[in-house]
């Protein structure tokens, strides 16, 4: 443990990306097999214990803390492992060399769930701070340090003298602790072998877009469709290396996604790599992006959920068909090709993302602003901008200039009071940074409408951090009731990207996405908007079924 | 004697009604004792001001000469009569003349200890411990997740870092007042004689704590020179300075930062910290469990900080404890624009 945990907390304050990469090359160039593999499956998120779970850790620091002190301190550090780590109570210190990554990864996986507290405990009172912290982070996943699946792939590319996208070709190919992909690595073996078809291809991303930038651009090379507010993912299925079919659903990320949407996967009847927008459509059209969290968030994955949350890909590209890899051609001969599959493949659950069409940027800008009458009709809910891309532009990995533009939608915005702060967790920790906000009813109170914990810079952070302290009227467990009175309390300009009505919320509307755009240090609470002014921005946005 | 007649909160600061004398106020009052030098305790502005003579000099130094109206030095141990009610200063080992001031009437003995560490630190008198009915405390670590390493072991950090990056610079974020010569006299204590670099905020305090007889060693303003000429070197600044341009001028430096907060990663990475030190002039949640049972008190206030939790403690120990949630005290730590 000792070495993964001393990487771990080097990366944590490495803030240099070239840093990073060294850490990460030195430490798999280091450390023996399998140690490093299992290092590198916690990085990249693909490690999961079916038993060991935070809430495990939360009961083990129930037993051995005061359970009121634990509270306290978890509202303030904001991260369960970290918690643990710095008030687990211990008399002496024993070394960490004696217990391997190797040895946690496979008693995580493999202890049946009444024997592992036992077994978590003791390896806590035999860590030192560093090491309880690290075996923490193991379980419960989220590891904080500032490292992307990809970067940890572009540190093993490093070490082999390979490129970064030859390490995602052969990613899928082998599984945790990887032995195959560092023997090929290191020379020692053949590359793990992968099927043309069924693979993850880094995707392309686009660049925002500012009106004042357009006037260099001729329209007439480019291209425009609706930017949909759902999840991006690849679709990819064929014959694997077995011969056998292999179905997969990525994400933007490179995850396995499958699982998820069983539904979805066990549906894709093609030889094909797609790109597009994971959907939900019910009713009339394509609902929006509340709607498809909804899927999300559940644990399980239950046939009523399918059933209620229908999943559909609508699909913008084709990246391979057969074993044909089609990126380097032209986005007008995919797109062809697209309509062709499309047209070819009716039962799959895939449907063909539009394209808007215009003759000048005026015509988009118009389109932009009522995508309901310009195409997109009864699924205008789920337009969330347009993506505006170049005719001749080939399929590229990552963020290239000139190819792809978005264009999102304007933000509706509001000037809403602070009413309630609470602090937050990761890079926000110890901060009171969760700031719930409220606008006047017509009875002149204030009534809560949202929450948003981003938005803000570092510097606002403190002071708005500070304005919270000073200004607390009352206290219910963390959650902290700011000074909120007419004359007296602070204006909050909040963006967001749009509105629906909710039973769940007092005020009976819910934001999408809200972030604080600004701190109206300026005006006093009276300024604010009131509810009515925001139920007319309710109605702007088309019906909610 | 209620302990309420000798000391009691208000908005404004702990208050003496007797002697019409408020103890750290964050307001400008007409009378006022002030406990350390911090610019959350120690504010310009106030009538008459009663302190130590090392926090007099130290406003002075901040604020200039006519920080308040007229002043009073009380050095520790000397006992002053107001109106019936006695007070005397006692060392709080916070920093350089930092005192608790013990109001004593009628047999009942109340100490407000502003802030206060138990560390050893060479820069100031260490904390004496003093008896008392009701003892005011702070509450800045008041978590079981704040147990501070020694000095030494953050400093041999600091040191082996230097050597491990030799062309690197190491700048290091410290308040201006306390830690910074902390630092200074610890990295002494551990064997680093060559000169120590300051930014021009640190430079007038460095000088006070030297003429108040405390060994530094070799200490030179950080001055135009080739990037090269830093290599290998240890510069101190304030921790808004390292916000700016001004890091610029060293051979890509260690981002460094000595604080009590360190201790939470998630501070250092909101900093941008690469090494953090954490080296505290509060006292860690032992450090204040300590300090409460050695002053006897059987009931405990608590002024600022994770009070809800220092309470809960005292009331685990059968001690009565209130939080007094008082306003504007905390904000030296947390924000370094406040340290001049």
């Amino acid at each position: 443990m000792n070495r993964f945990a001393a990487l771990l907390d080097r990366l944590a304050y490495e803030p240099r990306r070239l840093g990073k990469l060294a850490l990460l090359e030195n430490y798999f160039r280091e450390t023996p097999d399998p140690d490093r593999g299992w290092a590198l499956a916690a990085m990249t998120g693909a490690l999961t214990f079916k038993n060991a779970k935070a809430g495990l850790i939360r009961n083990l620091a129930a037993e051995r803390t005061d359970p009121v002190l634990f509270g306290l301190s978890y509202d303030f550090v904001g991260d369960l492992a970290e918690t643990v780590a710095l008030m687990w109570p211990v008399n002496e210190t024993r070394a960490n060399a004696e217990l391997t990554i190797t040895d946690v990864v496979e008693a995580l996986q493999t202890m049946p769930k009444a024997e592992l507290p036992a077994r978590v405990a003791e390896w806590l009172d035999r860590l030192d701070e560093n090491g309880r912290w690290a075996a923490l982070k193991l379980i419960t996943g989220a590891l904080r340090i500032g490292v992307s699946a990809r970067l940890a792939r572009t540190a093993l590319a490093r070490l082999g003298g390979k490129e970064p996208d030859e390490i995602e070709n052969v990613w899928h190919a082998d599984a945790p602790p990887y032995p195959h992909l560092f023997a090929w690595l290191e020379g020692r073996g053949e590359a793990p072998s992968v099927s043309t078809t069924v693979r993850f291809y880094p995707p392309m991303l686009s660049h925002p877009i500012e009106p004042e930038e357009f006037a260099p651009l001729d329209p007439a090379d480019f291209v425009a469709e609706w930017k949909w507010d759902g999840i991006r993912v690849q679709a990819a299925a064929g014959k694997g290396a077995d011969g056998k079919r292999v179905a997969r659903l990525y994400s933007r990320t490179g995850e396995d996604t499958s699982g998820a949407f069983p539904d979805l996967v066990a549906a894709f009847d093609f030889d094909a790599v797609l790109d597009g927008e994971l959907l939900i459509k019910r009713g009339a059209g394509v609902q929006d992006f509340n709607t498809l969290q909804q899927r999300l968030n559940r644990k399980s994955v239950t046939s009523k959920l399918m059933a209620e949350f229908p999943a559909f890909i609508r699909v913008y590209d084709l990246l391979a068909l057969g074993d044909e890899d089609l990126r380097s051609l032209p986005l007008s001969e995919r797109r062809a090709k697209l309509e062709a599959f499309v047209a070819a493949h009716p039962l799959a659950p895939i449907d063909l993302s539009p394209m808007i069409p215009f003759a000048t940027w005026v015509d988009l800008t118009y389109a932009r602003a009522n995508p309901a009458d310009a195409g997109a009709g009864v699924d205008a809910e789920a337009v969330e901008g347009v993506m505006i891309k170049r005719r001749d532009a080939p399929y590229l990995a990552g963020r290239p200039k000139g190819y792809w533009f978005k264009w999102k939608r304007d933000p509706m915005v509001i000037d809403a009071v602070l009413m309630y702060a609470q602090r937050g967790s990761g890079k926000r920790s110890s901060f009171y940074s969760d700031y719930t906000f409220g606008v006047w009813t017509e009875a002149g109170e204030l009534t809560p409408v949202g929450k948003a914990y981003f938005g803000f810079t570092d510097e606002e952070l403190i002071e708005l951090d500070r304005f919270v302290r000073n200004n607390t009227e009352n206290r219910f467990g963390p959650v902290r009731e700011v000074t909120h009175t007419k004359t007296k309390g602070l204006v909050l300009e909040v963006a967001f990207e749009g509105l629906q009505r909710s039973t769940r919320h007092k005020s009976g509307v819910a934001m999408r996405f809200p972030r604080i755009s600004r701190i109206r240090w300026d005006k006093r609470p009276s300024d604010a908007d009131t509810l009515e002014a925001l139920e007319k921005l309710l109605r702007r946005a088309p019906a909610q079924l | 004697m209620q302990p309420a007649q000798i000391l009691q909160p208000r908005p404004e600061g702990i208050y003496c009604p007797k002697a019409d004398l408020y103890i750290d106020p964050t307001r400008p009052v007409p009378r006022a004792l002030i406990t350390h030098g911090h610019s959350d305790h120690a504010r310009a502005g106030h009538g008459a001001v009663l302190a130590t003579p090392e926090t007099l000099a130290i406003m002075r130094s901040r604020y200039g000469a006519e920080f308040a109206n007229s002043t009073q030095a009380l050095r520790y141990g000397e006992r002053l009569d107001i109106n019936g009610v006695t007070f005397s200063l006692h060392s709080a080992g916070h920093v350089l003349g930092s005192a608790q001031a013990l109001a004593e009437c009628g047999g009942t003995r109340v100490v407000a200890s502003g802030d206060y560490k138990r560390q050893s630190d060479p820069t100031c008198a260490p904390f004496e411990v003093v008896p008392c009915d009701v003892f005011i405390s702070e509450a800045t670590f008041a978590l079981p997740v704040f147990t501070h390493p020694t000095a030494e072991h953050e400093i041999r950090k600091l040191l082996g870092s230097v050597a491990m990056f030799p062309e690197r610079a190491h700048v290091v974020g410290a308040y201006a007042l306390g830690k910074a010569q902390r630092v200074m006299a610890e990295l002494r204590r551990c064997g680093w004689d060559k000169p120590i670099y300051v930014h021009g905020a640190l430079v007038a305090l460095t000088e006070l704590y030297k003429a108040h007889g405390v060994e530094l060693g070799d200490i030179r303003p950080v001055e135009t020179a080739p990037k090269s000429f830093y290599a290998g070197a240890i510069i101190l600044g304030t921790p808004s300075a390292l916000q700016t341009p001004w890091v610029r001028r060293f051979p890509d430096p260690v981002t460094c930062f000595a604080s009590g907060w360190m201790r939470i990663r998630a501070r250092a990475r909101q900093r941008g910290v690469e090494l953090p030190i954490v080296l505290s002039d509060h006292a860690d949640w032992p450090d204040l469990q300590r300090t409460i049972l050695d002053t006897g008190a059987g009931e405990i206030w608590i002024t600022h900080g994770e009070a809800d939790a220092l309470a809960h403690w005292c009331e685990s120990q059968g001690l009565r404890a209130k939080a007094l949630h008082l306003v504007g005290y905390g904000d030296e730590e947390n924000e370094p624009s406040a340290a001049a």
